[in-house]
Formats: C-alpha cells, structure tokens, sequence
C-alpha cells in the first residue's frame, strides 16, 4: 500500500486550472476572473487581506461554493452542476478546514474511516489499516479510540488533515488551518504540512504563515478585492514584488 | 474559620440540613410549615387510597381486615425505601433498575393473596360505608373490561400475551444492542405475531374483528405503530422541507402545514367518515386501520418540525466536511447529519411521542374502545357509578407508567449517547480526584 500521490497519470500534467473564473455574493463581486493554472506536485499558497475572496477561491475548486461563470477543470474533469462530475472531483481533493470540522459522534477512528468505507467501498479491516497509518503519520496514534472533542485543537487539526488523506486524494485543499488555532499549536500541524507537501503532495493552502510559504511553496498568490494581483515564486514574492498592494500587505504582515 | 471547623465536625447529613434547610428562623419556618402539610397530605391520601380503602370483600366490613394490614403496610414501606434509594443515588442506572424491579416483585408476592381475593369477592356493598376509602373493588370488578374493552372475555389472554410481547419489543428496541439492522425483522416478526393472535381464526382461537379489539393492547398498538411509522416518515418530511428541490419542498411545506394546522380530532374524522365516502362502494377499510393512518399523519407532522430544528441547529461546517470527503447526499445524512441532528432533540421527540400516546385517546368520537373509553364506559354500570374516581385513577396510572418511562428513557438516552464525547467529563472526574484530599484538609 502506497498511500503517497504517484502521478500514476501523466496525461494531464495539469491539476488545477481556473479559466476566467467570477463569482457574486448578490451584488457583491467576490471573484474577478480569475485565471490560475496549478501543476501536478506544485505548492500554492495564496494569501491576502481579509476578505479578498482567497477562501471562496479555493472552495469553488471543490465545489462547496459554486462559480457563475468561466471555467474550473481539476483533475482533467470540468466542474459542471452535474453531480457525477462534482462527486468524481471531491473524491480526489481532500480539504482540511479553518474549524477542523471533524465529526464530534464518531471516534477519531471512524471519523477517518468513514468516507473510505462509504465513498470508495473500503472494506474495514483495509480503511483501518489505512486510518492508522494516516494517524501515525501525523504522529497521534494513541489516540485512535478518542472523540475529537476530548483532543486539542493542534491534535484535532492533525486528525482533519488525517481524515483527508485516508481519501488518498490527489490534490489537497487547505483553508487557513492554523487560524483558529492557539499559538502554540500552529508548528504541530505546520509541521505536519511542511511533509506532507515534501512527499509531494499537490497542495493548495490558504494561509498568513509566511514562513510556510517561504519554505514550501512553489508559487505564492497575492489576492485583494477579488482579484489575483500578483503570483511570483517565494524568493521573489517576498523580495521584489512588483506591485503596490503586495508591498502594503507585505509590510503590514512581516514586521 | 472557627465556624468552618466547627461544621466539619458535623455529620455531613447534618450539614446538609443546615444549609438547605434551616439557614435562618423564616426559612427554618418554612421548613417546618411545609413539612407538615406535605405529611397532612400524604397522611390523608394513605388513608383514602391505602387504609381506609375497600380492596374488596375481604372481610365483612369490607375494610382490610386488621391481620392483614401488614401487607399494606410493608408495600408502603418498601416503596418508602425504594424511592429514598433513587433520591440519594445509592444506586443508579441498571443497578437501581434492578433494584426497582426486584422492590415490585415483592410488593407483588405479598399482596398477591390479598388482590387475588379481590376478583372473586368483589361488591359494591363495602364501599358504601360512611368510613370507607377508595373503593379499589370496582377495579377488581372491571378491570379486565377496562384492559381489554370487548375483546371475547374467554379469549382475552390473547390481546395479554400480545401486550406483553408488544412490550417485551419495545424495551427490546429501547437497549443499545439491539440497535442493528435485523431489530426491522425482529419488530416485523413480532408485529405479525401479535396480530395472529389478536385476529385469531387458526389454530383454534376464534377469529376476532378489529371492532372488538379495545383498552390497553388498542392504545398500545395505536400510539406505538404510528409512532414507529412516523418517526421514518417524519425524517423524510423535514429533509423534503429543506430540500433544493422546489416541488419536493412544497409538497412537504403542505403536508406538514396542513395536517398541524388542523386537530387531531378532525383527521381522525376525515379519516374514519369522509374517507369511505370517496371509496368504492363494497370497499372497507378497517376502521383500526383508518385510525392508525390518521394518528401516524399527525405525529409525522409534528415529528417533522422537531426533526427541521435539530438539521437546522447542525453547523454549516459538517455539511462541508461531508461534501469535501465526496459523500453523497444520502450518505451524509445517514453518517454524519442525522446521528447528530436526532440526538440532538431527543427530549423534544420524546415530548412528541409521549403527547402522540396520549393523544390516541382521541380515537372514541369514531367509537373506537380504546384504554380510556373503555374505562369511562365501566363508570356507567349503576352499580358502581359513584366510584368512577378510582377508575380514572386507575387509567392514569397506567397512563402514568408509560409516560414516565418513556421521560425516564429519553433522560438515559441522552446521557449515554453523549458520554465519552464530552471532554470535561473526565477532566472533571480528574481534577476532583486530584483536589479531593487537600479540599477535605483545608
């Protein structure tokens, strides 16, 4: 058993793309063409002021927020309304949430069993087996047989990110997942990222932990009002960006 | 701190009494005024239900004779006990249920004789005394009617030995391990057990048509299957009312605004006189039957608006983390929504259906015998017409058990399904054993 993403399908080297992608909350304009190409193994982060629509970005990529127009295809499947095709991509994206969102009536065992079990049909003994791999590789084995609410927040986040590699998905949303988090628990789960995104994980990550995205990412994405304003690799991002809303946000949070 | 040191000399029963009830002179009054007519109060309900009371022709008088006055009095003094044991939780859970039952075992082997002597004896005569009590006799004259309604009175431990396995399933379902798919088949089973031999008409046993069936088998079929029926229903109502689907939505919004915006009464009506209107001629439908539908609608009605507010309390995030793994619509309800959502309005589901079983006694206007019908038409008989209190006392007894188990029930239930989950259960349970010695000390 390989749980690591093997891009066993070379065909579309391509995972993501966003094509003039534009969303409205009523009259709101939350997202202004956005066009965003992510390939297979690459690290975005995406970062930003406070309502710059980087969240509902990442969450139209598996449809928990539905775009009006342009296009998003992720894993050579267009995301249309049709259900079959919406289903197929949630499949292989796993996401991990701001507020961890585990379910609070099942063990942290069944929380990760569950959409394997359901979703692709795993036997049990094999979805365990995989459950408890996950759990040694984001280092609580221990506590399989607990209820989430009887962990902390770093360890709830821990099991999230757990729950979402069960899935083995091939592509992995994250949306700011050390915001709700008290201090001292963000490296736990940073830590947990960082090797996750080492093994080569294709990973989308919502964040403010600028050392993060100096540290993984291939590319860092700068969104305000909506829009994509600036999408430079690190080194350079965090040196010479160009742009002017860059360099007021960049000061604003690395000081 | 010199009155610290002094109280924890005290026994800490003493303590107690000191604080919750003597702390000054007006509360110390109080105490004692209210103590005294709380024992007036059971003193004199002793005396009309238990000592003064007519249990039958026992003896002459019709008073409990004097050398057996002990069984009374030992009952009395065994549910005394068994109460103060719940009060200050010597035992809990299975154990004080056991202790319960054991308690009415023997309550019930002591007055055996004594009740036995009741049906046999029974005459209005000794209630007729200036001094007498409750006139229990008229129970031992009618119960069986007041249980059994007009069900053939030689064929009536069919509809008993239905009840009982009737209630042998329900508190079958209402343990955890029963909790598993094959519990369908096991009700199925049971069910068709028990209409075999309320029917009859094989194996020897009389056939009986529905319009005999009455008392307490009828409430209990009629509050248990619609409940059963609706509960499913139900669910399905409140996700069709939160559906993206606009015609499955209005559909449901209908269904449910209609059936609560009109009494009981009135759909037991539609259902057992407008119905046969619209059917065929020489096409009945069984009148029980009729009843079952119309009680099964109401409480889905109902059952739905409780069922909406425990999906509506659900946060958005479980919604999304189901969506995000790729379950499907059904799978995330069965797995993830409505474990949490139904647990979640336990007390008021439970609230339903105990009013849905008291609610079925609405079915005499279409005359059908249920326990309370059935009860108020042995009040009529001339002979024991002044005693129709201790007949309706009777019935809310009966009434009573059920309702209170049910309350007794939902109160275990939700204390056990969130046990485990709660994270200051065992932090709570931690921090006392660890502050436990210094706070005695101190």
């Amino acid at each position: 058993m390989s749980p690591e993403h093997e891009a066993s399908a070379p065909e579309h080297e391509i995972a993501i793309q966003l094509l003039g992608v534009n969303k409205w909350f009523g009259a709101f304009h939350v997202l202004r063409d956005i066009n965003l190409s992510i390939a297979r193994k690459e690290r975005v982060v995406v970062c930003g002021p406070s309502g710059s629509g980087k969240s509902t970005m990442i969450r139209c990529i598996n449809r928990l927020e539905e775009h009006q127009q342009g296009r998003i295809i992720v894993d050579g499947i267009e995301l249309t309304n049709d259900l079959k095709n919406i289903e197929a991509i949630r499949r292989e994206v796993g996401m991990v949430f701001q507020s961890f969102n585990l379910f609070p009536h099942l063990t942290v065992l069944e929380n990760l069993t569950l959409a394997p079990r359901w979703v692709r049909k795993m036997p049990r003994k094999q979805a365990e087996e995989i459950a408890r791999h996950f759990l040694e590789r984001v280092r609580i084995p221990e506590q399989a047989d607990k209820y989430p609410g009887q962990l902390s927040g770093g360890q709830q986040q821990r099991v999230a990110i757990a729950r979402a590699l069960c899935m083995q998905p091939k592509i992995m949303l994250f949306d700011e997942p050390t915001s709700a988090l008290d201090p001292e628990m963000v490296k736990e789960v940073l830590d947990t990222m960082v090797e996750l995104a080492e093994e080569g994980m294709t990973m989308v990550c919502v964040t403010h932990e600028m050392g993060f995205a100096r540290q993984v990412a291939d590319m860092v994405v700068f969104m305000a009002d909506g829009e994509i304003v600036e999408m430079a690799p690190p080194e350079v991002f965090f040196t010479n960006p160009k742009e002017q809303r860059t360099r007021t946000f960049l000061s604003q949070i690395l000081h | 701190m010199a009155s610290q040191g002094n109280q924890q000399q005290l026994p800490s029963g003493i303590l107690w009494l000191r604080e919750n009830l003597f702390p000054n002179w007006w509360n110390a009054l109080l105490t004692v005024v209210v103590v005294w007519l709380l024992v007036e109060l059971v003193w004199r309900l002793a005396d009309w239900v238990i000592l003064d009371a007519v249990w039958g022709a026992v003896d002459p008088e019709g008073l409990v004779p004097y050398d057996e006055q002990w069984r009374l009095l030992l009952s009395a003094a065994v549910v005394v006990g068994l109460v103060i044991v719940t009060m200050v939780r010597l035992a809990r859970g299975s154990a004080l249920a056991a202790v319960w039952a054991v308690g009415a075992v023997f309550i019930a082997v002591i007055m055996w004789d004594m009740v036995a002597s009741i049906e046999t004896n029974a005459s209005p005569e000794a209630c007729r005394a200036p001094e007498a009590g409750a006139c229990w006799a008229v129970i031992g004259d009618k119960y069986r009617f007041i249980l059994f309604g007009r069900y053939p009175f030689d064929e009536q431990w069919r509809p008993l030995l239905a009840m009982v396995i009737f209630i042998g399933l329900i508190v079958f379902s209402c343990l955890k391990l029963a909790w598993k798919p094959w519990l369908a088949l096991v009700w199925a089973g049971g069910l068709v057990v028990c209409a075999g031999l309320m029917y009859g008409g094989f194996w020897g046993m009389r056939f009986v048509n529905t319009e005999l069936w009455g008392g307490l088998p009828l409430t209990l079929i009629l509050s248990v299957v619609s409940c059963v029926l609706a509960f499913p229903l139900a669910i399905a109502l409140a996700l069709g009312r939160r559906s993206d689907m606009p015609i499955v939505r209005a559909i449901c919004v209908g269904f449910i605004e209609l059936i609560r915006g009109v009494p009981l009464i009135t759909v037991l009506f539609m259902a057992s006189v407008m119905l046969p209107l619209f059917l065929p001629s020489g096409v009945t439908i069984d009148k029980v039957l009729r009843a079952l539908v119309g009680i099964t609608l109401f409480a889905a009605a109902y059952l739905a608006e409780v069922v909406r507010g425990g999906l509506q309390a659900m946060p958005r995030g479980q919604y999304e983390a189901a969506d995000a793994l790729g379950l499907t619509y059904w799978q995330k309800m069965a797995t993830v929504i409505l474990p949490q959502a139904l647990r979640s309005v336990i007390p008021p589901l439970v609230n339903s259906f105990i009013s849905t079983f008291k609610d079925t006694s609405l079915v005499v206007i279409i005359s059908l015998t249920d326990l309370l019908l059935a009860a108020k038409v042995s009040t009529a008989d001339p002979l024991w017409r002044p005693y129709f209190v201790e007949i309706y006392v009777f019935v809310a007894v009966i009434y009573f058990i059920f309702c209170f188990s049910m309350s007794r029930y939902s109160q275990w239930l939700e204390r056990d399904l969130a046990r485990g989950q709660r994270r200051d259960a065992r932090q709570k349970v931690a921090v006392m054993a660890r502050s436990g010695p210094e706070g005695g000390g101190a």
